[in-house]
Order: C-alpha cells, then structure tokens, then sequence
C-alpha cells in the first residue's frame, strides 16, 4: 500500500462504531460550548471569564473537525470497499506523528521559558515587574511545558507508537485516539494560560486549578481506555516490557492526580479552590504525588520508551528479561513511599523522614536494574556509538538516569538533605534528570521515529544530529556544574558560623555569591536551546526535502503488514 | 517466578490490576496516620483561622508563586533556628489550605518574617527590593499597590473553608466583610469584633494609602506570619515528633 507522505496510513473508518462515537463526540463538544458560555457569562472572575470563552471556542472547532472527519469517513469507506480492505488494517500513525510535532513544540517553548527565568534570576530587571512576566508566574510556566507538554507529548505519542508495534494491532478506536491527543493540548492551553493569569493552586506540578484537572482527569481516563484495549487486542501472546512501564505511568498518574488535586471550589464559577487536604497531611500528599511524578512521568514512562528505542536502535534484544521483571516491580513499589525525602527536618513525624530515606536508598537497586537493562543491551554492538549519534543521545540519556539516581537516594540521606534541600543542589540534581535523561531519550526515539512516521530514506543530516548532541551536552554541563558548585556553596554559607558563634553570611550575601552560577547556568541552557533548535531544522528538512524521499517501491517497506 | 509472571504477562487485566496494588500500598502506610497522630493533629495555643484580610493576602501570595522563591518551614536545624526563629510546628499550618512550606530558598524563610520589618519597609520592598537590598533578584511587585482588592465573594471563601475543615463560625462569614474593612481602620467602629473573632489581628492601614488594596492584603498576611503560636508558653516536649 502506498500512501502520500502526510496522510494518514489508513482512513478512518465509517463503520457503525465510528458514526456512533462521532456522534457521541459532537453532543459532547455541543455541551461543552453550552458550558464555556455559561461560565463566561456568569464568571466571577476574569481568568475565568476567558477561560470559559476559550472552552466554547475549542467545543466550535472541535464540531468543525467532527463533521470534517465523517465526510473524510464516507470518502474512504468507499475507497476501502474498493481495495477489500478492513479498518482495522495498518497502524494508526497520524496521531503519532501529530503528537511527535507537538512535542518539538512545546519542547522549544519550554526550554525558551527555562532560559527566561535563568536569565531572570541572574538579571532580575527581566522580570518587568508585571504581573505575567514575573518570576512566581513563569516558573510553573517552565515546569508543567517541559514535565507535561514536551515529556507528556513525548509519553502519549512513543507510547501510541509502541503499543501499535508490539502488539501488532491498530490503535483502538478512531476518534478516541486523536480525543486523547487534542484534549491534552487543551490542557496545556488551560495550564499555561491560567498561570500567566494567575490562576494556581500553588502545589508544585500540580498547578493548574480544579476545572482544569477535571478536564485532564476525563483525558487521560481515555488514554487508559486506548491503551489498555489496544493491548486486549493484540495479536502477540504476551505484552511487552515496554508496555508494562507504560501502563503503570497512565494508572498511576491517574490515582496520583485524583488525589492530590481534591479541593473545594469557591463556586462553580470562579477559578479559585482550597486544597482538601492542609498542612502537614497537605505536604506529605503533595511529595507523594511531587516524588511520583518522577517516578512514573519522569521515569516510568521514559524507561518504557527506553525499552522500546533502545534495542530497536541497537538491532539487539533486551539484555535480561528476568532482570526487566525483577526491577519493573521494585521500582513501582519502592517509589511510592520515598515522597518524605522531600520533607527531612520539617514538622512531619520523624518516623515519616526515616522511612521515605530508607526507600529511597532501596530505590538506588531497581534504578540500576534499568540502567543496566539498558545499557547491557547494548553489548555487542558499542560501535555503534561511534556511528550512530541518535543511539548516543539514547545511551546517553540511560547514563544520565543513573548518575541521577545515584544522587538522588544521596540527597534523600538526612544529613545530605539538611544542607541540599532548599538549594541549587536540588535544581542540579532536577535537570540532569531533566535534561540528561528526558529529554535525551525522547530526542532519540524522536530522531528514530520522524524518518519512519513520514516515510523518508533516514534523517536529512547526520551530522546535525551530532552538532546536536555535542553542543546540548556542553549545556548540560555547564548547567549541572554550576548548580552543584552554587547549591553546595549556599547550603554552606548558610550554616557557617564565626568564631564568636554567629551567623557568618548575611542572606543578602549568599543571594550576590549566586549571581555568576547564574549567568553560567543560563549560557547552558542557552547551549541546550539552541541543539533543540537545531533538531527541529534538522527534522523540518528530513520530511520537506526531497533528499530524503523514499522511492515508491522502498515506502511499501514502512507500511504496516497487517492483513 | 516466571510461571506465575508469564500469566500476567499475558493479561491486561491483571498487570493492570496488580499494578494498582502494589502502587497504592506505600502512599496508604504513610499518609494515613497523619490524621490520627497526636503530633500532626495536635492544636497548638494561639492558632486562629485567618482573618478575611489575611487569607486575602495569603490568595495573593500564592497566586503571584512568591513560594517558588519562599519557604514557609523552619527547619529544626541549628542554623535555621538562629536565622529564622523557633523551628515550625506542625500545628502552625494546620489551617493552610494548602500549605506553603516551600521546596527552594531563591529568598529567606518567611515563616516567621511577621513584624520583622515595618509595612513601609514591605511596601517599598515589594514595589522595588533593590531600592533596599541592592543584592536582591526579586521580582518587584508595584501593581499590587495599584491594584484594588477584590471582596465581592469573600464571605464564599470562608465558606469554602469552613467545607475543607476550617472553623469558621457562622459570625465570621457573616462579618466577613466588615471585619476587612475593620482591620485597614484601626480607629474604626468595628474594630473590637474584629479582634474578639480574631485574637492578635494586627489593625493598620497597611500599605498608607486610603484605598483598599492588594498590597494591603499582602503585608497583613506578611505580618502575621508566625506571630499567632507564643513560644515562650510552648513546651515542646508535649509536642514530640
Ligand atoms: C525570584 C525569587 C523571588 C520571588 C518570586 C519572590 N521573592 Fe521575596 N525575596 C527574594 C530574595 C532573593 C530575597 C532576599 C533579598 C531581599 O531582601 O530582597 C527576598 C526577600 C523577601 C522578603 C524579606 C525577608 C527577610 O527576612 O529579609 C520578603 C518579606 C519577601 N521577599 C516577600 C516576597 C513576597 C510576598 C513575594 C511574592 C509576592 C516574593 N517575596 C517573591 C526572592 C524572591
Ligand atoms: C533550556 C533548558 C532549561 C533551562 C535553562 C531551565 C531552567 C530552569 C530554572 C532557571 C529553574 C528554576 C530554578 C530555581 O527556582 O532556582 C528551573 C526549574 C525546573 N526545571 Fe528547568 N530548565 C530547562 C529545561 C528543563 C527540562 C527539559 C525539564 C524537564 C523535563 C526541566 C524541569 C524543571 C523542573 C522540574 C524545575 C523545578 C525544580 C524544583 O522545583 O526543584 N527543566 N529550570
Ligand atoms: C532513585 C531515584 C531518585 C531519588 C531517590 C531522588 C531523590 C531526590 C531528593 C532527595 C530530592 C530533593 C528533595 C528536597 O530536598 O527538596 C529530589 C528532588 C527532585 N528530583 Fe529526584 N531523585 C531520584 C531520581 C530522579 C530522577 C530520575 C528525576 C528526573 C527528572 C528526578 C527529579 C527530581 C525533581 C524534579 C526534584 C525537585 C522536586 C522539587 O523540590 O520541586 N529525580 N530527588
């Protein structure tokens, strides 16, 4: 089957169940725009009052897209009677390929926000001193961009492209699907904005307010729908690893969501909620739910994507099956009860600190499991580093997730956490998770993905990539040196002591001695910006320019063998 | 092992399933106690709901994400007790929905900045922190003072309050406005039920402009923050941890 570049591999079908879901999905967004309306007119605040627009305006566009996509149905319905062929035939990749623009998108946004506010705390006139461009405001602006729109995106699209492939069966459903992809973006849309307005519930990386977390509630128990019936139908007996790590990211994060986000609106139309929970029972849910999110969106997910794209890339099997067992259920045990390392010395109960630090350490074992998982796959084809710069970027970035959970269960004994904690320390240790493992693994499997998803011959440059990779390198070490040297050096000024027994620093003193790890810090993620620019270049061309192009009789290779 | 794992290998369901049991475990052996220990639930003498003013000031505060620079959790370390004043007590956030300990000290420890500084100061240093601490990398925040300060709803606010388990009595959200109004007018003839309601509410015109506004709210908030619990009555070793 040959299909033009930029269409999706198979139509959607028009069978009973896509009308009806169609269906279903227009009196859906037909309520949705009765509702954005009802809460504009009746909001109490301003940012709701937009917001509300803003929810009518995407219920218009999304009956616009619904009606496109029955016409869009009823043409190639006949063509697929034509050809004898079913619905069901061939991957879903138009959704995968969407998702793996989106994540370049908000990939760019958010490292430009990330550069923002580095800029701001080494030159703090940047702030403007306006209510949208200050600090408190962009902060959770960079965070949830590059956790839940670029790793997100990231998750949703590889994950999308993996289960498809291992299971050897189409992503189920038709408009579910491309639901998940578009409400997400909705919900990035809701955070962001609500952030530059002012709208927060202040808990970190749960930011956005009440109705936004019902609208990413409804989303992602679709997505777990998708998922899981797409595994149901598979037509391999068992469910790869890849999988596993997947499926535990989407329910966990669901449970994880649900309950840390319980609060008690002002009114129904206000934007403004109080957290169910206060005080100490307050933090330690919000460090379950904070510490989780690494656990099983910063890591559980990507390690999923690990076990796909690494031993794709590197032509070899998963190093130990028994191992990938072993260490999936200790790593999802163990996470769950290190959330207290984020709360050492402060009023929660001691026993609490000494059992999240003991997990924690237990926690450094299964991490290395995976690290060496993937790593170990590797065996036997290590020259391939040296040819292959998107492989570098993947082994990179599993290099990168042990360095940082090696620190991390350091950092979570309690006498590291009592000079760590509140400092740069911290912020080193967050971004070489970040940008050393994170973001590396989704540039690889996206370096991987974008010549499959568009049918080209391979990437427009090589060589690119590895300016890429050189260049995002040094940020990364630019950007965790002068974290650690600055937060160890704050966390010791703070505590020193003169020989007469008084403080020695001044805070205000400790606040100057940051200034020039700050302007280093920015220049490296300066560095990383400009590589993520560089591959966005780099893949614009390898789908534009006719270079790349696959000969009619190659693209038949990349088409899904399903019949 | 591997008998019993290719079984679930082999089931959505059942990966999905254990999958959920295995991770709900931790988070139920830790969290759950928290609503029964002495020391986490413990009322300490002085605590009060805050003042309609003050959980106004507190909204502003968090929706400006002055936490991202800000901790609200003296620690109890050596130096974190000299610098900031008496470790914090778990009681002294119960009323914090949610609470603000913090995760990052970009700025000091503000759980006990309360009548540290006068209001001018605050209100200068907000408007412009480097005018005073040339050091500083804080945000300047001269729109507060601009900006008037919502009260429409606020008697909702108490309510919603009261429903996530702050006493607030039906007087309260009653006076819910007059008692913001009384607490910028001082001299005012309301001011006696406000400070009845509120034991130590700190009565003034905060940031010395006849208008009522956001900046008001701030500094009330700023300048109550760890004066309610008195220490020098408190026996910490009814409060171990
Ligand atoms: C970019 C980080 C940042 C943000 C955001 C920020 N601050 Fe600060 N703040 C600082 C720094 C740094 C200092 C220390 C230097 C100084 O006094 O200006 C400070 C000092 C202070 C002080 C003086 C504390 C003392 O004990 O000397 C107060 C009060 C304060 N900030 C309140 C606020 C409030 C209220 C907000 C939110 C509206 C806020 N800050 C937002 C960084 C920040
Ligand atoms: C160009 C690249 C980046 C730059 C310049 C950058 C810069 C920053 C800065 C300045 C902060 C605030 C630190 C502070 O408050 O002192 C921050 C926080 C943070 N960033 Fe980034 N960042 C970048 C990329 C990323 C990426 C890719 C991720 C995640 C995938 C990430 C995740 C985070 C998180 C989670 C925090 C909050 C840390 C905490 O609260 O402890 N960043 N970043
Ligand atoms: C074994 C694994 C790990 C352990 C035990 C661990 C431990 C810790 C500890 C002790 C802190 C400091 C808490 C504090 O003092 O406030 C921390 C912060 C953090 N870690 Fe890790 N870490 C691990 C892996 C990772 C990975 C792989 C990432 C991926 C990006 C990551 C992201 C973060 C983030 C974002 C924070 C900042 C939270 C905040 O304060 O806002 N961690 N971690």
């Amino acid at each position: 089957m040959t299909v033009p570049p930029n269409q999706p591999a198979v139509s959607l079908p028009a069978s009973a169940l896509g009308s009806i879901s169609r269906l279903f999905m227009m009196a859906l967004l037909g309520g949705a725009v009765f509702l954005g309306l009802l809460i504009a007119a009746n909001a109490l605040d301003e940012p709701m009052r937009i917001h509300g627009y803003l929810f009518a305006a995407v219920g218009v566009a999304g009956l616009f897209l619904m009606i496109k996509a029955h016409y869009d149905a009823v043409e190639r319905d006949a063509l697929l009677a034509l050809t004898g062929k079913s619905p069901r035939d061939g991957y879903n990749d138009g959704v995968v390929r969407a998702g793996v623009i989106a994540t370049m998108f908000w990939g760019i946004a958010g490292f430009l926000v990330g550069l923002v506010i580095a800029l701001q705390l080494a030159f703090p006139v940047l702030n403007f001193d306006l209510p949208w461009t200050n600090f408190g405001r962009l902060r959770p602006l960079h965070t949830s961009a590059v956790i839940f729109a670029f790793g997100g995106n990231a998750l949703i699209a590889t994950s999308f492209y993996v289960v498809q492939r291992t299971c050897r069966v189409r992503l189920a459903g038709d408009v579910a699907p491309w639901f998940v992809f578009w409400g997400y973006q909705f919900f990035i849309v809701l955070a962001a904005t609500g952030y530059l307005l002012g709208i927060t519930q202040s808990k970190e990386y749960a930011e956005p307010e009440w109705y936004v977390d019902l609208w990413l509630t409804v989303v992602w128990v679709v997505y777990l729908l998708v998922f899981l019936e797409t595994i149901r139908r598979r037509s391999e007996p068992h469910i790869y690893v890849a999988n596993w790590f997947y499926l535990s990211f989407i329910v966990t994060v669901a449970m994880l969501h649900i309950v840390n986000n319980l609060s008690m609106p002002v009114s129904f139309f206000g934007s403004k909620s109080y957290s169910l929970f206060s005080g100490v029972q307050d933090a330690l849910t919000q460090w379950w739910y904070g510490h989780n999110a690494v656990g099983f969106f910063l890591t559980a997910g990507f390690l999923g994507m690990m076990y796909y794209f690494v031993p794709k890339r590197a032509e070899r099997p998963v190093y130990s099956y028994r191992l990938s067992i072993l260490h999936f259920w200790s790593l999802i045990f163990m996470y769950i009860w290190a959330g207290p390392h984020h709360l050492h010395y402060t009023a929660l109960p001691d026993w609490a600190q000494t059992l999240g630090m003991t997990f924690s350490i237990m926690l450094w074992m299964p991490s290395w499991g995976g690290m060496i998982n993937g790593l170990m796959t590797l065996s036997g084809a290590w020259d391939k580093l040296r040819t292959d710069p998107v492989i570098r970027f993947l082994v990179t970035a599993v290099a990168f997730y042990g360095m940082s959970t090696f620190e991390g269960p350091l950092m979570s004994i309690k006498s590291v956490n009592a000079l760590s904690h509140y400092t740069d320390w911290t912020i080193g240790h967050v971004h070489s998770g970040a940008l050393g493992w994170v973001a590396y693994i989704t540039f690889g499997a996206v370096y991987h993905l974008v010549p499959l998803l568009w049918n080209r011959s391979g990437l427009y440059s090589m060589k690119l990539v590895s300016w890429h990779f050189w260049i995002a390198s040094l940020g990364i070490v630019l950007y965790i040196t002068a974290m650690w040297v600055s937060g160890i050096m704050q966390g010791l000024m703070w505590r020193a002591f003169d020989q007469l027994g008084f403080l020695q620093y001044s805070f205000a003193e400790t606040v100057a001695a940051m200034h020039p790890f700050y302007v280093i810090r920015a220049m490296g993620g300066a560095l990383f910006l400009g590589g993520a620019l560089l591959m966005v270049y780099n893949l614009w061309r390898t789908v534009r320019d006719p270079a790349t192009a696959l000969a009619p009789s190659e693209s038949g290779a990349a088409a899904p063998a399903m019949a | 092992m591997k008998f019993t794992h290719a079984l679930i290998e082999k089931s959505a369901f059942l990966l999905l399933v254990f999958t959920l049991i295995v991770v709900a475990i931790g988070g139920i052996v830790e969290i759950t106690p928290l609503f029964y220990l002495k020391s986490t639930i413990e009322k300490v003498t002085g605590m009060r709901p805050y003042t309609p003013l003050e959980l106004a000031g507190r909204n502003i505060y968090v929706r400006e994400g002055c936490y991202n620079c800000h901790s609200q959790m003296v620690r109890a370390l050596r130096d974190e007790v000299e610098r900031y004043g008496h470790y914090s007590l778990a009681a002294e956030s119960m009323y914090d929905h949610p609470f603000q300990w913090g995760s990052k000290r970009t700025g000091p420890d503000l759980a006990r900045v309360g009548g540290r500084y006068s209001d001018d100061w605050h209100v200068a240093h907000l408007g412009n922190p480097r005018s005073l601490v040339p050091e500083s990398i804080m945000p300047g925040y001269a729109f507060l003072g601009r900006t008037p300060l919502a009260t429409d709803d606020l008697a909702n606010h108490l309510i919603a309050n009261r429903k996530v388990g702050v006493p607030y009595s039906d007087e309260m959200i009653a006076m819910a406005k007059q008692d913001l109004r009384a607490q910028v007018d001082p001299d005012g003839p309301n001011a006696d039920q406000l400070l009845a309601r509120y034991p130590k509410a700190q009565l003034r015109n905060f940031d010395g402009q006849a208008a009522l506004t956001e900046m008001d709210a701030l500094v009330a908030y700023l300048q109550m923050l760890g004066t309610l619990v008195d220490f020098s009555a408190y026996k910490a070793d009814e409060n171990l941890r």
